[in-house]
């Protein structure tokens, strides 16, 4: 009874001063908001990488050329972006041989499913009438079935027969379809369509239709975006007139451990390129990114955390300053209800709640203002936040504390006034 | 046999206040140490009206302050209906200020930004009565002082004499033994100053309450059924006071 009566005086108390408790908590908002703001963003990151991670499947195995450095310490820095090819472009005499594939699969039998080999041919406009698609063609190893989660909607994906003999087949987007042709995708099974790539004429026969899910970078771009068109990986090398690749995607078996397998192949690849002047193999799992990922943003939160709490820190001392002012203000006020029968452990809950219920307040706004900021930052980073819940509730815990051991030294103050001097005091 | 004790026979009026030799010295042990009050005796029975009449510093508010458990003795022994303060700790006394002693005070000192209901309820409030219970009480008293038509009033909308008359109500909330009233009158003009003697008048005949008024107005002690005149710390004087005519 006394609990709810004490909360409800403290509002009475806040209220009377407003813009007093607005700025006292300022300290507190600004901590709380950019705690949350930051938990936000990277929660939101987290999320967003990990369910694309799922997508293109965790245990997935990127291996890709990288050129040598100079300073072998740089790379213990994990991934240095922009450094790749930054001097000298690799050549179709560095990049990955089918010989390279053939000696990984079998060194790696028990732990590779399949390798994935992708091979980008161009873009295009493909027309008809007066309706236009465009379409980017990616020539695709069977392996890469295995590696992406891509669902057919009719027709077949690319066959081994269609592989082997490097066959003119295609396997489009459902929008494709509905932007070129506008007939049931059944229907377009066994039809053809012709393009121009790099000024070379192509025709292919569509073997296949699969459901074409916009990419989160697309989504936030809109408009017209171009859908990939497979084609079978040999046909493309024929059009590229090259037989080697610059990447390879490797899906791991079940129950091995992709980050140590990636190491391994990483490993075992380089020791193909020891006598290559310029490039090495650097292998590494989805599963590692995302834990770099993880690791970037935990590095983030822990800095932003710092500064939040000194200002939460700050804001605690704002609170104790104001909270003395308050009850000298207040003493007439302490010292009646010190006649009236109040006990001096009944003022110091009194001043305690007060304190707690300005820092709970404060940080029900910062937290308000943190999604708000954090809402705002995965928007622009371009993906769906979504707030974290423990922090949160750990925010709101923090604040309450705060309110709680700031607030414990002027409430004790006020406990402990004698009654005839705080009814005395003008 | 059970006896029934009429409470308006003098003879069988139950003790309120006892006070017997009660010193009150300031610093202590220092230079400078000094002796407030210098052996009081006094008692007080039910249903009286008694004034502590006396100039500044003659004691009057130490007295006071005795008798409202602000604070504690030197030496002496002091006795509220019936319980002896010298062994009560902090938190005992603060439970019989509560329960016994109801304080008017000069200034009034209603708590501001709490409505004249609230302030009604608050000593009520530390006495854990239930949130029912407390609204009805304060109400009641509130319409026993006229002043139900302001209960959503705040303090700083009411008058001097109306927000004397809530601290009244709010002093009579636990139904305590005595009512302690310092100078209820002393920041009150005479006409509204009298309205609020009147109430003491009315509350001590009508309802039986014990009041002890401390004032420096010898008119206003006259109204009172006994006047003790205090100086130096001493009680120079008791006597029975005039009567007045409550009409």
């Amino acid at each position: 009874m006394i609990f709810l009566e004490n909360i409800r005086m403290a509002f009475t108390s806040l209220l009377a001063n407003k813009s007093r408790a607005l700025l006292t908590m300022l300290g507190i908002i600004i901590g709380i908001a950019s705690v949350i703001a930051i938990t936000t963003v990277g929660n939101s990151l987290t999320m967003s990488i990990s369910t694309s991670m799922q997508a293109m499947g965790a245990n997935n195995i990127n291996v890709m050329l990288t050129q040598k450095q100079q300073e072998a310490d740089e790379r213990e820095n994990g991934i240095v972006f922009g450094q790749i090819i930054k001097n000298k472009r690799a050549t179709e005499n560095d990049n990955f041989t089918d010989e390279m594939i053939y000696a990984l699969l079998t060194e790696f039998t028990d732990s590779i499913e399949a390798v994935s080999v992708s091979e980008s041919v161009g873009s295009a406009t493909v027309k008809k009438n007066t309706d236009s698609a465009d379409i980017s063609i990616t020539g695709v190893s069977l392996g890469y079935f295995m590696a992406n989660d891509i669902t057919m909607v009719a027709g077949n994906k690319i066959s081994l027969e269609e592989s082997q003999n490097a066959r003119n087949v295609a396997m489009v987007a459902d929008k494709f379809v509905d932007e070129i042709f506008d007939c049931p995708y059944i229907e377009v099974i066994g039809k053809d369509f012709t393009t121009t790539i790099n000024g070379q004429h192509v025709q292919y026969v569509i073997c296949g239709v699969y459901e074409y899910v916009e990419s989160e970078m697309a989504a936030m771009f809109g408009g017209n975006t171009s859908t990939t068109c497979y084609i079978p990986l040999t046909t493309a090398q024929d059009f590229n007139h090259s037989r080697n690749y610059a990447n390879l995607s490797i899906v791991s078996k079940v129950g091995v451990d992709s980050e140590d397998l990636a190491r391994r192949i990483e490993n075992y690849l380089n020791g193909f390129y020891r006598s290559n002047q310029y490039f090495e193999v650097m292998a590494f799992s989805m599963a590692s990114m995302v834990s770099i990922m993880g690791d970037m943003m935990g590095t983030l939160t822990t800095a932003i955390s710092i500064v939040a709490g000194i200002a939460l820190l700050v804001g605690g001392i704002g609170v104790m300053n104001i909270m003395l002012v308050s009850i000298t203000e207040r003493t007439r006020e302490i010292g009646t209800r010190k006649a009236l029968g109040a006990t001096n452990s009944s003022i110091r809950i009194q001043f305690i709640t007060e304190s707690m219920i300005m820092c709970l307040v404060g940080g029900i706004i910062g937290v308000i203002l943190g999604i708000g900021l954090g809402a705002l930052g995965a928007e622009l980073l371009g993906y769906a936040a979504s707030p974290s819940i423990g922090s949160i509730f750990v925010a709101l815990l923090f604040s309450l504390g705060i309110g709680l051991f700031f607030g414990y030294y002027p409430a004790n103050k006020a406990a402990k006034m004698n009654p005839i001097e705080a009814l005395r005091y003008e | 046999m059970v006896i029934s004790m009429s409470n308006t026979s003098a003879e069988t009026r139950k003790n309120i206040l006892h006070l017997s030799g009660i010193i009150k010295r300031f610093y202590i042990g220092k230079p400078n140490e000094l002796q407030i009050l210098n052996g009081i005796n006094l008692d007080v029975n039910e249903g009286e009206f008694v004034s502590i009449v006396g100039a500044s510093g003659s004691g009057k508010t130490t007295l006071m302050n005795m008798i409202g458990l602000l604070d504690r003795p030197t030496e002496g022994k002091y006795i509220i209906d019936g319980v002896d303060i010298d062994d009560a700790t902090d938190q005992e006394l603060s439970y019989i200020r509560n329960q016994k002693i109801g304080f008017v005070f000069q200034t009034y000192n209603l708590v501001s930004k709490t409505n004249a209901l609230k302030n009604v309820e608050l000593p009520m409030l530390y006495a854990g009565v239930s949130k029912k219970e407390r609204t009805e009480r304060a109400v009641e008293l509130l319409k026993l002082v006229e002043m139900e038509d302001r209960m959503k009033h705040m303090p700083e909308e009411l008058s001097g004499g109306q927000k004397q008359r809530v601290a009244i109500a709010r002093a009579l909330a636990n139904n305590p033994a005595i009512i302690l009233a310092d100078e209820p009158t002393g920041a009150l003009d005479s006409k509204t100053g009298r309205t609020v003697m009147d109430l003491f008048h009315r509350l001590n005949r009508e309802q039986g309450k014990t009041i002890v008024l401390i004032t420096h107005s010898e008119e206003l002690a006259e109204e009172t059924s006994r006047i003790i005149t205090l100086k130096d710390g001493n009680i120079i004087g008791e006597r029975a006071g005039g009567s007045y005519d409550l009409s």
